[in-house]
């Protein structure tokens, strides 16, 4: 099959399905709405399920409790829905119930505007909720990796039993690309853990409860053992003219593109400028960055905030060289001012 | 030999840790005699909440969940629309099902949701030390209305029943105690009935009993079955609300 024109939130509603997702739980927010819309119409004629729910709070507790089931089962929302989620999420990651979470943001802080934005970073890498806990978190690009990434995100959020997010600017959600459609995905994995009823086995409990510090230690070291994994096998990085790079720009989701399109630009002017686009924010790709600080003279964190993955650079730097910050909120930068960017630092430096 | 009285097999038999004189061991029972009675237990999935019952997974012996303060309707309603050929109950408290979980609960009604709550109010938060509850009565002495409940400050007992009945998604409202032999039989025979009503998908289904907090009351055991009497009956009546199938 050819490509089909698709809308971002669109394409990854219908990814979700691709991947086998049997409910969709969520509130309307802009500029997430769509991928709602999208469910609403598509799960009657497929026998899965969509319910509006009440409140994000009540949308991520339906989530809880429908993933306890076995099901592939999502919610999607945006900034300030996503914060409300924050409680629930928390106890999802406590108990290892796998869900796709998607946060198509906007600018903050409080109701902030519906422009794009990353500036929803921190709550996502760091967990966002109370307690020690991490999201896989997938940051798509373009509009087929919207698809792409939700299918992935399923798998992941299955074989870890974690709830994994994908976020995305806003803008993301909205535009349009002609994209291929996968195919169908047919969940493999056994979920024996699931409340279902207990017929011809002895009752399954998801509690998130440990009174015993005993046992609340052993559960946040089995958590941590599940992170270590992640971390040493599931971060994920494109690197973009990187091997004789004076200078690293490092970006993320949408805002990604349109840095690349600035450092094939200043390659033209001979101006040696490289890309490192994280696709997992956590686990954050640290080796790669941490590698590509042995060569580089300076990095550059192009972010849609005032400045959040900038912090993750400079821990997997470690002080070996200096990391500069260019951001906007609300407006994307374009690709002259950042290609400006690279001029004023190539300059200064003399690169 | 007959055996005349046995634990039900949808009790685990685990040492309850509620307080001498608490009414919550008899509720359990209650629920577990109707889960088997019913013949349920295999399909029957239950959620506890935040509060004192919330070990109730380690009691009751089918699949179960423990969920957020307030929010079991919600996680019952994304198992069930998942599962609807099982049964799916939550058992909550008042804090848990009148204050934080106020609006899951009152949704989980409108929608109609084929569920059945269990809940227990006993005018007070019992796990955190005895502070007002939205049912606490007005004059009764919480940690928290050290001076009485007052109307003009701390505002009026929510009556549930009587709030959830009025909700066209409601097939089974109905309010008991269990502070006497006569209204335990009762309480059983409401908790099955809104079983049944699940079972037959009806819609949404709830039984208030009023329960005893002799700890957070400071009464003995006996004193508090008979302030039930005195003080919670006369504001919250006991009897059927709502019954779809009446």
């Amino acid at each position: 099959m050819g490509k089909i024109l698709m809308k971002g939130n669109e394409a990854l509603a219908e990814g979700a399905l691709i991947a086998g997702c049997q409910g969709f739980f969520g509130y309307p927010i802009t500029p997430s709405s769509e991928i709602a819309e999208y469910m609403a119409r598509k799960f009657p004629q497929l026998g899965g399920i969509f319910l509006q729910a009440e409140s994000e709070l009540a949308a991520i507790n339906m989530v809880y409790g429908a993933a306890a089931t076995g099901a592939r089962v999502m919610t999607a929302s945006s900034g300030p829905g996503i914060s409300l989620k924050q409680e629930g999420i928390s106890f999802i990651a406590e108990a290892e119930l796998p869900c796709l979470i998607v946060n198509i943001s906007r600018g903050g802080p409080g109701l902030g505007g519906i422009q794009p934005a990353q500036s929803d970073y921190f709550q996502a890498t760091r967990g966002g909720g109370h307690g020690d806990y991490r999201l896989i978190v997938l940051a798509p690009s373009s509009v087929q990796e919207m698809m792409d990434y939700a299918i992935e995100g399923f798998d992941l959020a299955d074989r870890y039993r974690i709830p994994v997010m994908l976020m995305a600017e806003g803008t993301l959600g909205q535009m349009m690309e002609p994209i291929y459609v996968r195919e169908p995905v047919k969940p493999a994995i056994e979920k024996p853990w699931a409340t279902t009823g207990c017929a011809g086995r002895s009752p399954n409990i998801i509690n998130t409860l440990h009174l015993s510090p005993e046992v609340l230690e052993h559960r946040n070291q089995h958590l941590q053992r599940k992170y270590d994994q992640l971390q040493a096998n599931e971060s994920r990085a494109e690197t973009f003219m990187t091997d004789d790079a004076d200078l690293i720009l490092v970006a993320f989701g949408l805002m990604s593109r349109v840095v690349k399109k600035a450092v094939i630009e200043a390659r033209k002017q001979g101006i040696k400028v490289g890309l490192i686009r994280p696709i997992t924010l956590w686990p954050f790709p640290d080796a790669i960055i941490k590698e590509a600080a042995e060569k580089a003279q300076m990095f550059l964190s192009v972010e849609i905030s005032m400045g959040q993955m900038i912090e993750d650079i400079r821990l997997a730097v470690d002080g070996a060289v200096p990391v500069d910050f260019y951001g906007r909120i609300g407006i994307i930068p374009n690709p002259e001012e950042i290609y400006s960017e690279i001029i004023r630092i190539a300059e200064r430096e003399g690169f | 030999m007959k055996t005349v009285a046995a634990r039900p097999e949808s009790l685990t038999g685990a040492q309850y840790h509620y307080c001498p004189g608490c009414t919550h061991g008899i509720i359990h029972r209650l629920v577990a005699e109707v889960i088997d009675e019913l013949g349920i237990r295999e399909k029957t999935i239950g959620i506890c909440p935040v509060g004192c019952a919330v070990l109730a997974y380690d009691y009751f012996n089918c699949d179960m969940l423990e969920a957020a303060h307030g929010r079991a309707p919600a996680i019952a309603t994304g198992i069930k629309r998942m599962l609807p050929e099982n049964v799916v109950f939550t058992y909550q408290g008042d804090g848990d099902l009148a204050s934080i979980g106020m609006a899951e609960i009152l949704h989980a009604s409108a929608r109609g949701e084929k569920i059945t709550v269990i809940f227990v109010n006993n005018a007070v938060y019992g796990m955190t030390g005895g502070q007002m509850a939205p049912t606490t009565l007005l004059g009764q002495v919480t940690t928290t209305s050290p001076y009485g409940r007052k109307a003009e400050v701390e505002g009026y007992p929510v009556r549930m029943a009587e709030i959830l009945a009025e909700n066209e998604g409601s097939a089974y409202i109905a309010r008991t105690t269990v502070n006497k032999p006569a209204n335990v039989r009762r309480t059983k025979k409401a908790i099955k009935k809104a079983f049944e009503i699940q079972q037959k998908g009806l819609g949404f289904t709830m039984v208030e009993i009023l329960s005893a907090c002799p700890t957070n009351w400071g009464l003995s055991p006996v004193q508090a079955l008979e302030w039930i009497d005195e003080n919670m009956i006369p504001y919250y009546p006991l009897g059927e609300f709502k019954n779809k199938e009446a």
